[in-house]
């Protein structure tokens, strides 16, 4: 439960070897410190959307693709659109209403909410392994780390919103 | 393999950028391949990440100077490190990072933070603009 482990930092420190008896290699404590991942709660991150349902969108950071923005933390008022299957953000000016569509592979901005570990070490065998494979593949795959998002203030979206 | 202790220090983009391009240049102890291909493809990957973020540009002192300048709004660390990886350049962005910037900070201050980070952290069309800005003065 520690986030997406990227490389080594450095070794602080080395104790003294044991070889067990019945394994030939020899064991080694060594205290190190890792490179991690992890994005504190309410950190500003910049993405690209990578695809839309309804449960929300989907973005993408290139070394991590698992950060799903759910539809209750739009830019309000915002509707999922099923001809386009995209979400839009209905902007309303003094002209009247716009829709805003979030495209795929647009820069986005988001603040993290919520982060979900997902413990996916495999469970010894049982019956269920041995049933035949109907279960749906959105049921078995589960990510060991997945982050929320939400970009519903001013500032978070799509870069192009306000960047102009 | 127990966690000590889950979150020591926090290093900027810069820093990460750093280490990784010192291991993909093959500093540090060589492992097999069979150990070194899922670090080849994170480092990998990772690096291109980091190269589409301002830290491409930054350097150790540009960092000290940058981070010395900063001491005067008191910003939490978070805070400084957010603004030192993400490089805002409007108001609206500092108002996300900075929590109840509006009353912690007057609007003069969020300009001159503003012009701070531009100072520090030039983004390449301003070295752009700056490159033909001498060149024009020295045709003169």
């Amino acid at each position: 439960n520690v986030g997406l482990c990227i490389a080594l930092w450095d070794v602080t420190k080395l104790e003294d070897s044991y070889i067990f008896p019945g394994d030939g290699a020899s064991h080694t404590i060594v205290n190190f410190r890792y490179v991690v991942f992890r994005p504190f709660m309410d950190e500003i991150l910049t993405g690209k959307t990578k695809s839309c349902s309804k449960e929300g969108v989907y973005v993408s950071i290139g070394i991590f693709d698992d950060i799903l923005i759910p539809a209750d933390a739009m830019q309000h008022p915002s509707r999922f659109d099923d001809k386009e299957q995209l979400w839009a953000w209905e902007y309303e000016t003094d002209d009247g209403k716009h829709d805003l569509f979030m495209d795929i592979g647009e820069e986005i901005r988001f603040r993290v909410v919520d982060e979900i570990f997902v413990d996916t070490t495999p469970s010894g065998p049982d019956g269920t392994a041995n049933q035949p494979s109907e279960i749906s593949d959105t049921e078995s795959k589960k990510t060991p780390y997945t982050i929320v998002g939400s970009i519903s203030e001013p500032g978070l979206g799509l870069l192009s919103w306000w960047n102009s | 393999m127990e966690v000590v202790n889950e979150n020591s220090a926090m290093l900027s983009n810069f820093e990460v950028y750093g280490l990784l391009t010192d291991i993909q240049a093959g500093r540090g102890q060589n492992k097999p391949n069979k150990h070194q291909q899922q670090l080849a493809t994170i480092t990998c990957e990772t690096i291109k990440y980091l190269e589409t973020k301002p830290c491409k540009h930054q350097s150790e002192e540009s960092i000290t100077e940058f981070m010395k300048e900063l001491q005067s709004f008191n910003l939490t660390k978070a805070e400084k490190g957010q603004i030192l990886n993400l490089c805002p350049t409007t108001a609206v962005e500092i108002q996300l990072i900075i929590e109840e910037s509006e009353e912690r900070l007057t609007e003069e201050q969020i300009y001159k933070l503003l012009d701070i980070i531009v100072k520090y952290n030039p983004t390449e069309a301003d070295q752009e603009e700056d490159n033909s800005a001498e060149m024009d003065s020295s045709n003169d």
